[in-house]
């Protein structure tokens, strides 16, 4: 559009001149409009609402903190464990630097975690917006590598065996396993190269991706527009100027309730940081205090609280278990042959379930596993990576007529509630050292945790919804 | 929405079990006060002058001991070995290729000890003042020490000559109501200092071992207060704008 077709930019004042300029050669007042301005929300935005700008706020302040710590951090083995005490000691303001960066990185996964609570209580995946919620899961797959590398930098004893253990998991891969351990290592075990390159995975590589994660996120969120508590689109019921009645321009009703639940999370924020940046052991381990030792392995080695989850489904993997595993792979086989409304669905899995139950049980009694052992560690592996990846299915897992969990009926209520549970007990048994209890509960969490997104199809069809409202109600 | 309190309550109750496992060693409580500058000068010197020979701390400087209420003057006059620049880190002479050879394992740094020494079973001022405390003669050790707190260590009792010796006896001790005969170390021949004596001059030592290890907790606890009234004062102003805008959305 040439300069003189748009109108001149009103309301500024003195920089009304300025601003005019501006926008002839840069877009400004539509980036304005399109996603401030005129951005239309839903006006029945309730508490779990709070945690996307969180998460925008709480990624700049990991970004700006990080900038300060690459200042006077050295990514060598000889000197980083010092390096970040003299960051504690020397550099002035740099234990703040510091445990802003150390707290942000927890309080990014509580903060995320319950943002996709959010999305999964309200059925924020659902169609249209399946795309937000894979560049959400992308971001989230995105931040976990960004945490993995950032624990190894600080060397102390946890970063050096919490690396060592699951860069380890590679090795357990068939034929190209520890050739693969090795190249990511860059050493035959976790050394100064392999420092060195997390260090800059860490600082640009997965950052550079979580922006543009970011950015597409927002995107595909604003072109489509936000969901709301009741899973209604505000977009059906328009007033004559074609606004949605129940959407209000996101700036400034939002901005100024989102300043708003910036400042409660600041105060929870520093709470914490100020006076419990340890947070008891979860938040920075104990025994990272203690500078990397190769050779001195802890005889309890622990993720950091966010990973634990994941960590206990790679441990429920035992021998027997993959019997229980191959079991309830044969059973849901069956229960789509049976109950599955597709013909192409159970094509294919006529075609691909024989291939996993024989991947599972065959190779232990057949000459493929003689050459080619699979060891239950590598189908941990296997199952961690799905826990984490199933997410993205979401969209298309859930069946039910009615998107907000306001309106679907007791069966996904109830499993929703059941694996929030799951989650966490999950998250509990992966901090504690290995115990047969402790195994029992995992497997069974593990079991759970699948059956929460297999069986969505089935519970979410089966089940008595309530009738959507026509518009949002406050 | 009942369904979802009903997972809340349930999702409060988790971390209850976390805080319901731990370990069964006992620690006693340190009697430490971060605030107590005489406290933490006494325990600077015990530091530099039994655990600064084998041990270094090496991220610490001398003249960060200002902090503790000394002058550069008194820091280099009473803690400072010779040959020693006032801004130079806590190092030690001592290779530890010979340390290895001495006690078997070099001694470790201890500069963020009392953070290390942290877990559920207590804090790591809570280890170290238990630890520094159950030291017992053991002759089949080659230093001809053992401790209960950190059994077959490699660290001889430096403080001996302060507490006595102790040695492990039988003692009826009551536990969870049951009275049990345990072997409990027990003073054998007295040291320099009574038992109060000597468990103040630990306390001492330790809380100074605290303040080592994070020089500015302090300062974190002193400014976090005032950002949490500033922040306070913000979260109400946010509030009340909040409110204001959102008068006419219905």
């Amino acid at each position: 559009m040439a300069a003189s077709e748009k109108t001149p930019v009103t309301g500024a004042g003195p920089f009304n001149g300025l601003l005019t300029w501006v926008d002839a050669r840069f877009p400004m007042m539509s980036l304005w409009k399109d996603h401030l301005a005129e951005y239309y929300a839903p006006k029945n935005f309730n508490f779990w609402y709070y945690f996307g700008s969180l998460a925008m706020v709480v990624l700049v302040l990991q970004i700006v903190t990080g900038i300060f710590l690459t200042m006077h951090y050295k990514p060598s083995a000889a000197e980083a464990f010092a390096s970040v005490e003299y960051i504690m000691r020397d550099v002035p303001g740099g234990w703040l630097i510091r445990y802003l960066h150390s707290t942000g990185a927890s309080f990014f996964f509580i903060v995320v975690y319950l943002h996709m609570f959010r999305g999964l209580m309200y059925g924020s995946y659902r169609a249209p917006r399946e795309l937000i919620w894979i560049f959400g899961m992308m971001i989230y797959l995105a931040l976990m590598a960004e945490a993995f590398f950032g624990y190894l930098l600080p060397w102390g004893q946890m970063s050096y065996w919490g690396a060592q253990v699951i860069v380890n998991l590679f090795d357990a891969l068939p034929i190209i396993g520890p050739d693969l351990s090795t190249w990511i290592r860059g050493d035959y075990v976790v050394s100064d190269a392999t420092l060195n390159r997390f260090f800059a995975f860490h600082v640009i590589a997965i950052p550079l991706a979580l922006l543009g994660l970011v950015a597409a996120h927002i995107m595909a969120l604003h072109e489509v527009g936000s969901n709301n508590p009741d899973g209604v689109e505000i977009k059906k019921v328009k007033n004559e100027q074609g606004r949605p009645v129940d959407g209000i321009p996101f700036h400034p009703y939002y901005t100024v309730k989102d300043a708003f639940g910036v400042a409660v999370f600041a105060l929870l924020f520093c709470l914490i940081m100020f006076f419990a940046p340890e947070m008891g052991g979860y938040f920075l381990e104990y025994n990272n205090f203690i500078p990397a030792d190769p050779l001195k392995t802890p005889p309890h080695i622990a993720p950091v609280w966010y990973f634990t989850p994941y960590y206990s489904i790679l441990r429920a993997v035992t021998e027997e278990f993959m019997q229980t595993l191959a079991l309830g792979v044969t059973a849901y086989t069956f229960l789509i042959l049976f109950t599955a409304r597709g013909c192409l669905i159970k094509i294919a899995t006529i075609f691909i379930a024989p291939v996993i139950i024989f991947l599972m049980k065959g190779p232990s009694f057949t000459l493929l596993g003689v050459i080619f052992p699979i060891e239950p560690k590598v189908w941990g592996v296997v199952l961690m990576g799905v826990a984490t990846l199933i997410f993205f299915l979401l969209p298309w897992l859930d069946q039910s007529p009615v998107k907000s969990i306001r309106y679907k009926g007791a069966l996904s209520k109830w499993a929703l509630g059941v694996f929030v549970v799951v989650f966490l007990t999950l998250g509990y048994y992966g901090t504690q050292p290995v115990t047969p209890a402790g195994t029992m509960v995992s497997q069974i969490g593990t079991l759970v945790y699948f059956a929460f997104f297999l069986l969505m199809p089935w519970y979410t069809q089966m089940e008595k919804t309530q009738p959507e409202p026509a518009r949002v109600t406050m | 929405m009942k369904t979802i309190r009903k997972i809340l309550a349930l999702i409060l109750l988790v971390p209850a079990l976390a805080f319901a496992a731990g370990d069964n060693i006992k620690l006693d409580h340190a009697p430490i006060n971060p605030n107590d500058m005489p406290s933490l000068q006494r325990g600077a010197k015990l530091f530099v002058n039994y655990c600064l020979n084998c041990h270094s701390a090496n991220y610490m400087r001398y003249n960060r001991l200002q902090d503790l209420g000394l002058s550069e003057k008194q820091i280099f006059e009473n803690l400072v070995f010779t040959g020693v620049k006032v801004g130079d880190l806590m190092k030690i002479s001592m290779d530890p290729k010979d340390a290895k050879e001495w006690f078997g394992a070099p001694p470790p740094d201890l500069t963020v000890v009392a953070r290390s020494r942290a877990s559920h079973a207590g804090s790591g001022a809570d280890w170290l003042y238990t630890y520094l405390r159950t030291f017992y003669r053991d002759p089949s050790r080659p230093t001809g020490w053992n401790n209960t707190t950190f059994p077959n260590v490699g660290m001889p009792h430096v403080l001996w000559e302060l507490q006595g010796e102790q040695v492990m006896k039988e003692q009826k001790v009551r536990s969870d109501g049951y009275e049990k005969a345990l072997a409990v170390p027990a003073m054998d021949k007295p040291g320099k200092m009574t038992q109060v004596e000597y468990d103040r001059a630990v306390a001492d030592l330790v809380n100074y071992m605290v303040y080592m290890a994070e020089p500015a907790a302090h300062n974190r606890k002193l400014i976090g207060l005032i950002v949490l009234l500033v922040l306070s004062v913000l979260v109400v102003l946010a509030y009340a704008i909040k409110k204001e805008f959102w008068k006419d959305v219905h």
